[in-house]
């Protein structure tokens, strides 16, 4: 088997599950530590480096990291790794004098940047610091896009959106609202920017024509319809109301509607539980509210009575899943009563302020052609990022758009080739602090997944904006953050010191690791103490041993980074080391590193 | 040692055997002894081994004497009996535990120290007797609690930690058992689970004396260049002479061998030990080559391992001395304890 290099930090970074799982890999299992330890600052600024807005996500991001956890395999619930993010930013002290300094002599360089969502913030966060001039030009009347005003504040209260926004508007960021970016043609003649980034987001919500749409005003859009209850235009709703499409937005819509008064709220999808958009965590908050949920059923029209909405008709199927495919066949019609309809089917780009002429290229579904690397169009110096560059999708991922779009900014403006990109890298350091000690918890903690404590039903009606989450209390923190399993600290294998004494293989719970003769990948797998059970997980190969020539093999799969393997070994062979992440971003660069660098937290 | 206890989740592929066990419930507690250790390898075996034959934890007796070795018990099958006899004496408690409960697995863990020096009659005595034991010697060549002394089976011209070499000749455990009659000897390493869970298979089914000799290296004290019981020296002198592939009763015989290079021996309960010699000439049922080849494999510098010698059918001891079949716990009261009248005339026979 080829010998796992361990020296690039691919390697090490998969095994840290979570952490490979974000798009802007936070470094998950070493906040939670600092909040064991109370360091809540800490925490913050660590989350902060690297998704911006620990805050805004410890409430509301799609959390990609959570189905990731390596705890989900061994006791079937993830960490609650965005829980913790919120304990973090709720518990701070004053943060600002931490934040990055703005230099106040410029770098002469200016940068515009279309729409002040989370893409675009990310982006003025990354530039300001390095001298930069920015300018955000933004439709709506205050900065945060769809955080703002499609996230219903009973979800992300706007406290925690205007300090957070403010962090980086206060930086000195040129933020000028209620200003449409109306021609980018005329924006880029004006030759007054270096570069423009095109933070707009996927403005526009599906539509569903279907016979009746247009002959009732009862029938609105999901996103628009959020949107004009978060400026106040809608404050009230009809008492039976459809929810058709079961995103995100459905979540959102249902739970507003029930807020403004609606008795009976249904959430209809078209196909199976299995297969809905909406996160878990969505549907169990929505059902606990008492929205109902309704699968297989597919819209045919909507039934209007003189000019009144009456009712909605749909096909109904039967479903089964066969080789793991969903077969569904149609059982009936069926007429749901309601007297209000919600669109929640999705979103679409459009860009009817962008010209076509300008050089910059749309490909045959309307969309802008964008690198997934650079992050440009196929215009010079203009950037894409965020829910405008690939079309919807979540926070998180605007947020590494807009760090990669600012790495890309920046090497742009210094004349640089955007295709030469600062490399990660990584650190690796031994946590061993005695015989049998370790500077980190290796103990490994039994506690089930601590629950999030809701505020009341009949509360939570009172007030549309009333946050439903509590946070996790002391109690709750301390559970959660030991049943993290510490997947950063890693079994470093010294081959050249290795006896063949079978200690660590005898001791280790989840049997990860086996000695056995080299040959084919295939052959060995087969050879393993225990099945590799995980493609997605790494297979580490030694090269060969002293005494025997065999090799070590580790499973990283289940490992529950105990340390047991490496407390039994007689010849530190084995050794848990703390792996960083080396994670650049626009003018944080780190080639030639050695050692972390100040500004790294110590574990 | 470690402070933590082993966590509690194992791998999902895990099996459950006959009993409903999986392979981790067979454990102990936490090893105490030092990292590396070869018992801690073997203890490992010997969990494998109990598991894979299906037998339930708390049907089992696990004796041991004074030593590092002799601490081991505790970390394996934490539902079984256990007894931790004074320094070498761990026979005589076999002894009686077998008379008391026939039913009883016993399986005994001794050193080089506690059986070849304080304990050496207690073992001879085992032996002669064909007490229904599984005997496991952790041959490490030093007293490794008390901090490395050489012991009995040290090798002339080994040294010690310090560099001293050892003057006396060794006592080898394997010949001593195959002189004083035992009906199953073998050898092993701790670095050699393969090997050795087969033969703690095999000496568990075996009905009377089984005794393994382990070579185990002491990390701590013999694990140095100039010893030669160090993981490095074993695996460099080890030959392995007959593999043992035992095939419980319940299984297929599926491994293939060449004529002539196997030796079938059935066990009292039936199942099956296939021997599969190195050399087709050697018999390993014959006591008299098996005590000479072990001879000419040492004079060669190498260490002979596999199951060496084996005859079954002899009466244990329990059958031997006519001992009440069963355990005596389940005797009915008035079998166990026949009343004055019957003492009386046990004692007038011998007036
Ligand atoms: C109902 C709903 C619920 C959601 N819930 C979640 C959630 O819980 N977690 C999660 O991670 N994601 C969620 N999302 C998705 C998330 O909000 C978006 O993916 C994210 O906000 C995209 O960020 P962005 O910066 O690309 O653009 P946006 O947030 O869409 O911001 C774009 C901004 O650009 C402005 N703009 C547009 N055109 C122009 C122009 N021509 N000139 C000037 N300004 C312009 C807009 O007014 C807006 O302020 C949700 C989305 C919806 C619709
Ligand atoms: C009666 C008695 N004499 C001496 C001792 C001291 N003592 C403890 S362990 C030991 C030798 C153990 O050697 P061995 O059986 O080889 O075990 P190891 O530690 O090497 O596994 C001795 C002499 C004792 N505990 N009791
Ligand atoms: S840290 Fe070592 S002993 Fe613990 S689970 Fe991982 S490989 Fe096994
Ligand atoms: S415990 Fe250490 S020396 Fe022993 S086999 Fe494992 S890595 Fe090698
Ligand atoms: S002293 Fe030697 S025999 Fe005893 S536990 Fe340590 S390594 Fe094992
Ligand atoms: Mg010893």
């Amino acid at each position: 088997m080829q010998r796992t290099n361990v020296a690039t930090p691919d390697y090490y970074h998969r095994v840290v599950d979570c952490q490979w799982a974000c798009p802007a890999h936070t470094d998950v299992p070493e906040y939670i530590r600092l909040i064991a330890q109370g360091r809540f600052d800490d925490a913050y600024m660590l989350n902060r480096k690297s998704n911006v807005f620990p805050g805004i996500l410890g409430r509301v991001c799609d959390r990609p990291c959570e189905p990731a956890c390596r705890r989900t395999r061994v006791d079937g619930k993830a960490v609650a790794i965005c829980r913790l993010k919120r304990v973090a930013a709720d518990n701070k002290e004053d943060i600002r004098d931490r934040l990055p300094a703005i230099p106040m002599e410029k770098n002469g360089k200016k940068v515009a940047l279309i729409g002040a969502g989370p893409a675009s913030l990310t982006v003025a966060n990354d530039l300001m610091p390095l001298g930069y001039q920015v300018t955000i030009f933004e439709k709506g009347p205050r900065a945060g896009g769809l955080m703002r005003i499609n996230i219903p504040a009973f979800r992300l209260p706007e406290e925690v959106l205007d300090e957070e926004i403010g962090y980086i508007v206060d930086m000195g960021v040129d933020l000028r609202c209620n200003t449409p970016v109306e021609s980018l043609k005329a924006l880029l003649d004006s030759e007054e920017y270096d570069a423009v980034f095109v933070g707009s987001g996927a403005p526009k919500g599906k539509e569903l024509v279907l016979p009746g749409r247009y002959d009732s005003d009862q029938i609105f859009i999901g996103i628009e319809w959020l949107e004009n209850i978060h400026f106040g235009h809608i404050d009230s709703v009809g008492k039976n109301v459809v929810i058709i499409g079961v995103g995100n937005t459905a979540m959102d819509c249902c739970r507003s509607a029930k807020r403004l008064g609606a008795n009976d709220v249904k959430v209809v999808a078209r196909k199976t539980r299995k297969y809905f958009k909406a996160s878990p965590w969505e549907l169990e908050d929505a059902e606990e509210e008492h929205v109902h949920i309704m699968e297989n059923l597919s819209p045919v029209r909507f039934v209007v009575e003189n000019g009144t909405l009456v009712g909605m008709e749909f096909e109904e199927f039967t479903s089964q899943e066969i080789d793991g495919k969903l077969v569904q066949e149609f059982k009936q019609n069926v007429t749901i009563p309601c007297d209000t309809v919600i669109l929640a089917i999705g979103q679409e780009n459009a860009f009817p302020w962008i010209e076509r002429e300008i050089g910059l290229e749309f490909d045959k579904w309307d969309v802008p052609v964008v690198d997934k690397i650079t992050y440009m169009s196929t215009r010079e110096g203009v950037f894409f990022g965020g829910d405008a560059a690939f079309g919807p999708a979540n926070i998180i991922w605007a947020v590494e758009h807009g760090h990669q779009a600012a790495i890309s900014i920046h090497q742009y403006c210094m004349g640089k080739p955007i295709t030469e990109r600062p490399p990660q890298g990584q650190t690796l350091s031994s946590t061993k602090m005695g015989l049998h000690e370790w500077s980190y918890s290796n103990n490994y903690s039994a506690a089930a997944r601590q629950k999030m404590v809701h505020i009341d039903l009949h509360q939570r009606f009172v007030d549309l904006s009333k946050e439903v989450e509590l946070g996790f209390n002391a109690e709750q923190t301390w559970q959660e953050v030991q049943r993290c399993l510490n997947c950063d600290v890693q079994t470093h294998f010294t081959e050249s010191a290795c006896i063949e004494c079978d200690a660590c293989l005898d001791i280790c719970p989840v049997d990860c690791l086996t000695i056995t003769q080299d040959g084919e990948e295939e052959q060995v797998k087969a050879r393993l103490k225990a099945p590799a059970l995980n493609p997605n997980q790494g297979l580490f190969a030694s090269g060969p041993l002293k005494q025997t020539g065999r090799i070590m093999v580790k499973d990283e799969n289940l490992c529950l980074h105990c340390g047991l393997c490496a407390e039994r070994c007689p010849t530190y062979a084995w050794d848990m080391r703390k792996f960083y992440l080396l994670n650049p971003h626009a003018g944080i660069s780190f080639e030639g590193a050695e050692a972390a660098p100040a500004e790294v937290v110590a574990p | 040692m470690s402070y933590l206890t082993k966590p509690k989740p194992h791998h999902p592929s895990l099996k459950k055997n006959a009993v409903g066990l999986t392979r981790r419930d067979y454990e102990g507690g936490m090893s105490t002894l030092c990292a590396g250790c070869g018992h801690d390898s073997i203890t490992a075996a010997i969990v494998q081994a109990f598991w894979e034959l299906d037998i339930p934890p708390h049907t089992v007796g696990k004796l041991s004497g004074i030593g590092c070795s002799s601490k081991t018990p505790a970390y394996f099958l934490k539902e079984a009996h256990g007894f931790n006899s004074v320094h070498g004496r761990m026979p005589s408690i076999a002894t009686g535990a077998n008379a008391a409960n026939p039913d009883l697995t016993l399986i005994g863990v001794s050193g080089d120290g506690d059986s070849l020096s304080i304990g050496f009659g207690q073992l001879s005595h085992a032996i002669r007797r064909n007490v229904n034991l599984l005997y496991l010697l952790e041959n490490n060549g030093v007293y490794g609690l008390t901090k490395g002394q050489f012991s009995a089976s040290a090798d002339v011209g080994s040294t010690s930690k310090r560099g001293e070499a050892n003057l006396m000749k060794p006592i080898d455990p394997v010949l001593i058992a195959l002189t004083l009659g035992a009906t199953f000897v073998a050898r092993s390493f701790s670095g050699d689970k393969e090997q050795l869970v087969e033969l703690i298979e095999a000496g568990l089914t075996h009905k009377g004396f089984a005794f393994i000799d382990i070579i185990s290296p002491c990390v701590t004290f013999n694990d140095h260049e100039g010893s030669t019981k160090s993981y490095a020296y074993t695996r460099k002198h080890q030959v392995e002479v007959v593999q043992a592939d035992f095939v419980p009763l319940r299984h297929e015989i599926t491994t293939e061998y060449e004529p002539g290079a196997v030796k079938e021996v059935v066990m009292h309960d039936h199942s099956v030990l296939r021997l599969h010699k190195v050399d087709a000439n050697y018999d390993p049922t014959d006591r008299d080559r098996a005590y000479a080849m072990v001879r000419e494999r040492q004079e060669a510098n190498e260490v002979a391992t596999g199951l060496l010698y084996v005859s079954t059918g002899l009466p244990d001891m329990t059958e031997q001395n006519g001992v009440v079949p069963g355990p005596l716990h389940s005797l009915p009261f008035e079998q166990l304890c026949p009343g004055s009248e019957e003492l009386e005339k046990l004692q007038a026979r011998f007036r």
